[in-house]
């Protein structure tokens, strides 16, 4: 059967090969992050609209859609944390250069039950003693966490381990990429974890802005202590102006350098995304970054600066000034 | 006499005990049977009306003949249900053929012996392959092999991959159904082994090879695991280039390789955003996988109903 299968799977790709139209070429193709994808899927909406110029936009995650830019598949890739050393490897290997364009910033936001009234402000210090590896099977109690917090069972909701909002998470609080407590409920669905946190009274989560906005009258956001000693609600002003941290991260597309880059379709697509990305990322729930902080990236765009700000590794709160500035291949 | 009369009494009494306890074991397999079934068809029309109640807001033509948006009020499933159609008809065009030539082969021409048993064995356990293993053989072979890449073609070919093993095994069943004098009536007026085949139990299997072939396509509109597997895009706000145009030769293929985009996967897409408005949005279209599988599923009953209806043996 299995030859039978096989010649008739030639036979078809011989008659497709014949039909080969020049279709493939016209259209810009997209995949990566599931966290970008709301902006880029808005930005490509109004692009198609204007232009009349076709765009795709997959979600295999940020890793996968890497693994697709990195074989030359696709013209950009969106990711909610910064290019990794094994993915820069490989797309040496492949001869593929990119440009790191920021694009808006997503604010990590913790969230507890809306009945939770004792831990509305919490520090970064007692989110990684709740989180933290060391914490597995011993923390399971809020009264744990500080002096006076009532005798409530600790149930924690996460992103699963292939999420960037996890890897950020664990660089932020806990300082180490990937390092967590592995008794907690993971799921890759943000609804589920919305779910968990507002059906228990003990529940705590993190994930985006987004769905915390899309479901205050279920969930309380944590106001978490900043570097400056401030308890700071997320929210698009306190991302904005920079006081919310550690918790506010930057969101990237990756541009092919190589080749999609000199596309005239594709550049106009860049050039159309930093243009409307005030506009739109605040719209599907994300925090734009400012005017001038714009156009500095579509001088970086269009000075073909490719490589990326995170080569050694990842760091929390740099401004997207530094991020443009230290990118090096 | 009157001893072995009165024996038989007893007899009757003994029967007629068992036989009412038998009675009473029937009817507790019925009511087990008829509890279980009732459960089924009940969970199934809850979920089923509670999709419908959920996604009325949004049913109407507009839903139908808009592309994807992030405005959850314009969103529709334009492009979702054209790549789904296209995606069936490669997957019919694959695997019916292949399907129907297989059963009739392995049930009438094949050899029987370990060679024979050993396909047997195998297509009855590709039956019971979880889809996902269907989706990474495709993205190993078709796409990266073969260089198909992520299109309708890669789609369809992996769908009739899932749908193959059901329509052989259908196939089969239904072929094996024909009673043994109808082959010999006409092998003795003289027909040969395909004239046979092609006339006599080809035409009279048709009812089941049907009902094979429309539950396959079923499963295979529903499958979300494998498109995914292959990289079936999220975000696709236009449509294939048709398979009809008005040059010749009138129709193309170029469809083929154009990505697309599935039901199942603008559901999953929808039900995974924050807004409650695009969650309506996935209930609608749950609903509208719904209809499409009980209508095909109820399509092969009729079919196979109006088929059985017409041989008269």
């Amino acid at each position: 059967m299995v030859s039978t299968l096989k010649k008739a799977v030639l036979a078809t790709v011989a008659t497709t090969a014949l039909t080969t139209s020049v279709f493939a070429a016209d259209i810009i193709k997209i995949d990566g992050s599931s966290t970008v994808y709301p902006i880029t899927e808005a930005v490509a909406e109004e692009f198609q609209k204007e232009t009349g110029k076709k765009v795709t936009v997959g979600v295999s995650g940020t890793g996968g859609g890497f693994k697709k830019f990195c074989r030359g598949e696709t013209s950009i890739s969106g990711a909610s944390r910064p290019v990794k050393a094994k993915e820069i490897a490989k797309c040496d290997e492949a001869g593929i250069s990119f440009i790191e364009v920021p694009v808006a910033f997503d604010a990590l936001t913790v969230v507890i039950n809306k009945d939770n009234d004792w831990a509305t402000e919490m520090t970064p210090e007692e989110l990684k003693k709740m989180w933290g590896p060391d914490a597995q099977g011993k923390i399971m109690n809020w009264s744990q966490i500080r002096e006076g917090f009532p005798n409530q069972p600790l149930k924690l909701y996460g992103p699963g381990a292939d999420s960037g909002t996890f890897d950020y998470f664990t660089e932020a609080i806990i300082k180490k990429s990937k390092s967590i407590r592995g008794d907690f409920t993971a799921s890759e669905d943000d609804n589920v974890l919305v779910q968990g946190v507002a059906g228990d009274k003990g529940g705590l989560g993190y994930f985006g802005l987004a769905y915390y906005v899309e479901n205050k009258d279920k969930l309380g956001a944590v106001k978490v202590k900043n570097k400056e000693g401030k308890f700071v609600e997320p929210s698009l002003e306190t991302v904005m102006d920079g006081t919310y941290n550690p918790l506010s991260r930057p969101l990237f597309i990756y541009l092919n350098a190589t080749k999609a880059a000199f596309d005239p379709n594709v550049k106009k697509f860049v050039e159309f995304y930093l243009n409307n990305a005030a506009k739109l990322s605040k719209e599907v729930g994300y925090v734009p970054f400012s005017t001038a902080e714009y156009d500095a990236i579509k001088n970086h765009v269009k000075s073909l600066k490719t490589g990326t700000a995170f080569k050694d590794g990842p760091a929390i709160g740099l401004s997207v000034a530094e991020i443009l500035e230290k990118a090096t291949d | 006499m009157a001893i072995s009369n009165k024996k038989t009494d007893k007899d009757l009494n003994v029967i007629r005990a068992l036989i009412k306890k038998h009675k009473k074991n029937d009817q507790i397999f019925a009511g087990i049977g008829f509890f279980i079934i009732i459960s089924l068809a009940i969970t199934l029309l809850v979920l089923f009306l509670d999709l419908v109640i959920d996604g009325y807001p949004k049913m109407n033509l507009d839903f139908f003949s808009n592309f994807p948006s992030r405005k959850p009020e314009g969103a529709g499933i334009l492009s979702a249900w054209v790549g789904s159609a296209l995606v069936l008809v490669v997957t019919f065009f694959v695997a019916v053929p292949m399907g129907v030539a297989a059963g009739i082969y392995l049930e009438e021409y094949a050899k029987k012996g370990w060679f024979a048993d050993l396909i047997e064995i195998n297509v009855a356990n590709l039956a019971g392959v979880p889809s996902i293993i269907y989706g990474l053989l495709a993205l190993g072979l078709f796409v990266y092999e073969f260089g198909l890449g992520t299109s309708v073609l890669t789609a369809g070919l992996t769908l009739s991959l899932l749908m193959l093993p059901i329509v052989i095994v259908s196939t089969r069943e239904a072929i094996r159904a024909i009673p043994v004098h109808i082959r010999e009536a006409a092998f003795a007026v003289g027909a040969t082994k395909w004239q046979v085949t092609l006339h006599h139990v080809l035409q009279y299997a048709m009812g089941g090879v049907l009902t094979g072939i429309i539950i396959g396509m079923a499963r295979a509109i529903g499958e979300t695991a494998p498109v995914i597997t292959i990289g079936a895009l999220t975000f696709i706000a236009f449509l294939p280039p048709s398979p009809v145009n008005d040059v010749a030769p009138f129709i193309n293929f170029s469809w083929l390789e154009a990505g697309f985009t599935v039901l199942p996967i603008q559901m999953f897409n929808w039900i995974s955003r924050p807004e409650h408005a695009f969650h309506i949005n996935a209930a609608a279209t749950g609903a509208v996988i719904i209809v499409l599988t009980l209508f095909m599923n109820g399509l092969a009953i009729k079919l196979r109903y109006n088929i059985r209806k017409k041989i008269k043996w």
